[in-house]
């Protein structure tokens, strides 16, 4: 009970088992981490990123309600397609909101022998405790993360997420230093991020870190944009085209994507 | 025998591993003692030679000229194609390194009226030619042909199925092909052993009691002698003497090929496999390359080349044909690796060259491309054939663990689209399918036809309550599924007695042994529709709404139910036990020749067809509408991705099915994963999975739903794009408008 009451919010159960909110499920994901994935897209997010595709996954404590179990009943039955490297990934809205939820699924992901990867956004790394505390335990079980880096330039990023960086670097730093391996991503925006000032930045500073990957650069899309319209809110981004090939390969050029094969291995 | 062995030239064979195919014709023994696997990657792949990019270039400038004339630029109205019918003829006899054409010209169509006089002059007037007068007076009034034969005996239950569509695409007015020849015998032992061996055959066939089976076995030996005499005559004529075995890969692939080419001179078949030559093949240029008469240009350019010829075979159809098997495929079916059933792959150099002839002469429909997949094949190999799928979306992928456990050999090739047969003595008896969709309104109806409102099933009870209740509607749908086997068995029995009579495939059973292993294949389609409908009275409870002559024509489910697709066992389980109960009915039949019951579940393109004469179904599928393709999950049913889609039709028994289950596939390149190497990643592991979890086929289409619609709009911008359909591949430009609507319909599994 003390240590619950430590916790800065109550964990939910159902029946004395722990339950997390989840947006929806994917049982073929092959862009969400090695190989081909179940992929788990929980609900809730703080951050407010313009071009989100998906703001109905923003509200926290609602969606469908699973414990862990439930969620591996799902994808076990997949478990053919995933070969050497694909596994289970948490994504979201985003999963550090609920990591204990996160712990519990992957301690029972790694005591059967499946590969593990959260997909997030670092907005809610910090290193208070006890939050740290179970952040590392979480990193004890997990193989690998996708970490989008939205912006180089903490102002900009405000102004894009409504979130500084300042601590979304720091935990790309920690992982950098507990050597764990990530990869990272990053959606270019015409306007927003897709500046080559910008991008040289992000490029210099991915080559500090000692343990990426794989580099991706996400060209921006509209495909989520009717999902605004439906919930009454305003796209920031109306007007914004998806950029250019030839931007494209410019931006994969400067965050030196073809330098990272760590994922190829 | 011993006699025999003296005729062959034991230098022909120089090099080789001996064994038992030295004493008798066994050429998975032959392959067994000498292939070479090869486990590296694609690097060693050579480009096409400056004589295959002229003579590609010519074909395909020929095959675009042929589609703006609307389909056909020159054929036969007077010559009945036989093996000798034809002169030589070429595309360039200067560049030509295997040579011989189905007629005298490139694309010009044969005349082939065994199958039916009718049919032919009905081809030929669609494309404003005319029938000469003395052919049809010869088959209408002097001779018979296969149609007239299946007519005469028909009986009126038989008639009125197939006229109300409830059966579909018979082959009782074209040759019902789906025969493979063991063509590599013309290549290791020529024709005078052959010809010699089957003397023996004729010797020894029979007790000298001349019952009803001797007399017709003997007969059709004689024919198939006579058949390998004019083999050699027609390789002759190209100036190739093939009486004894061949010396060089060039001589051994264009050995096979004549007899490949006799086999399409003599029958319009709807599907003319070329069987599993690969492994065989290779060892051939691998002699040659050890002995420096050959380099890897000059053998990836005798691939290309006899891969073109493959690109080349067409028949001419009626237009209802087209509407049933669009495109104009004719299934020149190649399969290609696999395993053996020693547990070593037989995976070999001239497996990833015929891949590679995608690369040199860009994507075509045909050869039906075709890779026996297993667990075990080496990572290389699959690695390339994933990415030869993401780039041209050619390849079905075909289960050879699962096909090997079941058939018992690991010398059986594709016959048509999807269906194993054992190459030396295995053959099929083709037979199109029975609609099952129907089936389920027949006994919601009382066996009237809903479209043409005829009593065509036996007049039971119809359904009359305002909702379905269930178990009356299994009792009622149990009885019509009785009649369904009764009558679709007993024209099948009927169409293959007169195609054995009247159109026997004396070239293609003169290349395989005497004594056969006979399947006899039926079909279903509307698999998947059967099931939602059977899956909506049972958990949607079902209100029907009748027109003025009582006759069900609309349905509405109050509840929601679950579809077959979503790897959800209530809905699954009906699927299975559709495809089992449908066998177990015609399997308490008399099947001719004693053949062994076989069916399928795939429907090439007339799932569109099937759905156009099928009214309003209880899963909600408006009349007309047409049919999700084979085993795949009906249009907007799957609603649990990509992965889920596949468990269910991986639950589908192949140990009944062994025609074939085919389940074609479509996912958007960005789907699969950002980089070329992933995406050949996912696709692997995609494939290990739907075969690790017995899934037998899988068509894999890698492209965008945009693509195509510019396509259609644009058909200019692309005339060689090339997709799979349901067991084959084809030109998308080659569709019909409903047929490109329909594909573009399809699901497209993706992800944002």
């Amino acid at each position: 009970m003390l240590q619950r009451q430590m916790h800065e919010r109550k964990v939910p159960t159902r029946d004395g088992e722990l339950i997390g909110y989840v947006h929806s499920t994917e049982s073929f994901g092959a862009v969400d981490g090695p190989g081909i994935r179940f992929v788990v897209f929980m609900q809730g997010c703080n951050m407010r990123c313009q071009f989100c595709h998906n703001p109905d996954t923003w509200r926290k404590n609602v969606g469908t309600e699973m414990t862990t179990d439930e969620i591996l009943r799902m994808a076990l039955p997949y478990r053919q397609f995933w070969g050497e490297k694909g596994g289970i990934t948490l994504s979201g809205g985003e999963i550090m909101l609920q990591t204990e939820f996160a712990l519990e699924l992957f301690t029972k992901c790694k005591k059967l022998g499946i590969n593990t990867c959260l997909d997030t956004c670092g907005q809610p790394f910090t290193r208070r405790q006890p939050w740290f505390d179970n952040f590392n335990k979480l990193m004890k079980v997990t193989d690998i993360l996708l970490v989008d880096i939205k912006h180089i330039n903490s102002d900009e990023h405000r102004k894009l997420t409504g979130f500084r960086n300042e601590n979304i670097l720091d935990m790309c730093q920690f992982l950098s230093d507990i050597n764990k391996p990530v990869w990272i991503r990053h959606v270019l925006i015409p306007e927003r991020t897709d500046f080559d000032n910008y991008l040289i930045q992000l490029g210099d500073y991915i080559k500090t870190l000692h343990n990426v990957e794989k580099v991706e650069v996400l060209p921006y899309h509209t495909m989520g944009v009717h999902k605004y319209r439906e919930m009454g809110i305003k796209y920031k981004l109306d007007g914004i085209e998806p950029p250019t090939p030839e931007r494209v390969k410019n931006a994969e050029k400067l965050l030196h994507v073809a330098d990272y094969r760590g994922y190829l291995e | 025998m011993k006699q025999l062995e003296k005729r062959v030239e034991p230098k022909a064979w120089e090099g080789f591993s001996g064994g038992n195919w030295q004493s008798e014709v066994d050429i998975r023994d032959f392959i067994q003692q000498n292939f070479k696997q090869y486990n590296g990657d694609e690097s060693f792949l050579e480009d096409a030679t400056p004589a295959t990019k002229a003579l590609n270039d010519r074909l395909v400038a020929l095959k675009l000229e042929e589609r703006a004339a609307g389909g056909v630029l020159d054929a036969d109205t007077k010559v009945v194609s036989t093996i000798t019918s034809h002169g030589p003829g070429y595309l360039d006899k200067t560049l030509e390194k295997i040579v011989g054409l189905q007629t005298d010209k490139p694309l010009k169509k044969a005349l082939m009226p065994y199958g039916g006089i009718r049919m032919a002059k009905d081809a030929l007037e669609s494309y404003g030619l005319k029938l000469d007068p003395e052919m049809e007076h010869f088959f209408n009034d002097l001779s018979k042909t296969h149609n007239q034969g299946v007519f005469d005996a028909y009986t009126p239950d038989v008639k009125r199925a197939r006229h109300y569509k409830i059966v579909t695409g018979l082959p009782d007015a074209y040759g019902r092909g789906r025969l493979v020849g063991d063509f590599p015998r013309i290549a290791l032992y020529g024709i005078d052993y052959l010809v010699a061996s089957k003397l023996d055959d004729l010797d020894n066939y029979g007790d000298g009691e001349m019952t009803d089976s001797v007399i017709q076995m003997r007969e059709e030996i004689s024919e198939q002698i006579r058949a390998l005499n004019q083999i050699k005559d027609m390789a002759a004529s190209y100036g190739y003497d093939i009486s004894q075995p061949a010396t060089t890969a060039q001589e051994a692939i264009q050995w096979l090929y004549f007899g490949y080419l006799a086999a399409i001179k003599q029958q319009n078949g709807a599907a003319m496999s070329i069987g599993r030559v690969d492994t065989f093949i290779d060892i051939f240029v691998e002699r040659d390359i050890e002995r420096g008469v050959l380099n890897e240009k000059e053998a990836q350019e005798l691939i290309d080349q006899f891969t073109m010829k493959l690109r080349m075979v067409s028949f001419i159809r009626t237009p209802e044909y087209n509407s049933l098997f669009s495109g104009n495929p004719i299934w020149a079916t190649l399969s290609l690796a696999g395993m053996g059933i020693d547990g070593e792959h037989h995976v070999t150099k001239t497996a990833f060259r015929f891949l590679n002839t995608l690369k040199d002469m860009g994507a075509a429909p045909e050869p039906n491309i075709t890779l026996l997949w297993s667990q075990k094949l080496p990572d290389t190999f699959k690695r390339y054939a994933a990415a030869v799928s993401v780039e041209s979306s050619t390849i079905q992928y075909e289960n050879d663990d699962l096909m090997r456990k079941q058939w018992g050999t690991d010398y059986y090739a594709i016959a048509c689209c999807v269906s194993a047969q054992p190459v030396a003595n295995g053959i099929q008896y083709f037979g199109a399918r029975a609609n099952l969709a129907k089936t389920v309104l027949y006994a919601i109806n009382g066996g009237k036809d809903e479209i043409g409102k005829a009593q065509v099933g036996p007049a039971y009870e119809p359904i009359s309550s305002e909702y379905i209740e269930y178990d009356e509607f299994m009792r009622k749908f149990d009885a019509m599924l009785d009649w369904l086997a009764d009558v679709y068995v007993n024209a099948l029995n009927t169409i293959h007695y007169m195609h054995d009579k009247y159109y026997y495939e004396s070239a293609q059973l003169a290349l395989k042994d005497t004594r056969l292993d006979r399947t006899f294949a039926t079909g279903i389609s509307g698999l998947s529709v059967a099931a939602d409908s059977i899956s909506a009275i049972k958990y949607g409870h079902v209100k029907v709404i009748r027109d003025e002559d009582g006759i069900a024509v609309d349905f509405k489910a109050d509840n929601d139910f679950p579809r077959y697709g979503n790897n959800d066992d209530r809905v699954d389980e009906i699927a299975v036990w559709l495809v089992k109960s449908l066998y177990t009915k015609m399997n308490k039949h008399h099947l001719y020749r004693g053949s062994k019951l076989s069916t399928s579940v795939l429907t090439i393109t007339s799932n569109v067809v099937y759905g156009k004469n099928t009214g309003t179904t209880p899963n909600g599928r408006q009349k007309g509408e047409p049919f999700a393709p084979g085993a795949n999950p009906a249009y907007g049913a799957e609603e649990s991705g990509a992965l889920a889609s596949l468990l269910s039709v991986a639950k589908l028994p192949y140990k009944y099915a062994t025609d074939g289950i085919s389940n074609t596939f479509a996912v958007t390149p960005s789907t699969l994963g950002h980089d070329e190497d992933l995406q050949k990643d996912a696709l692997v592991n995609m494939i290990n999975g739907y075969m690790k979890n017995n899934g037998h086929h899988l068509n894999i289409n890698v492209f965008k739903r945009e693509t195509l619609l510019d396509a259609q709009a644009h058909p200019e911008k692309y005339p060689t794009l090339t997709i799979r359909v349901s067991g084959y591949c084809v030109y998308f430009a080659d569709l019909t408008k409903e047929q490109q609507d329909d594909v573009i319909s399809r699901t497209f599994h993706q992800s944002m």
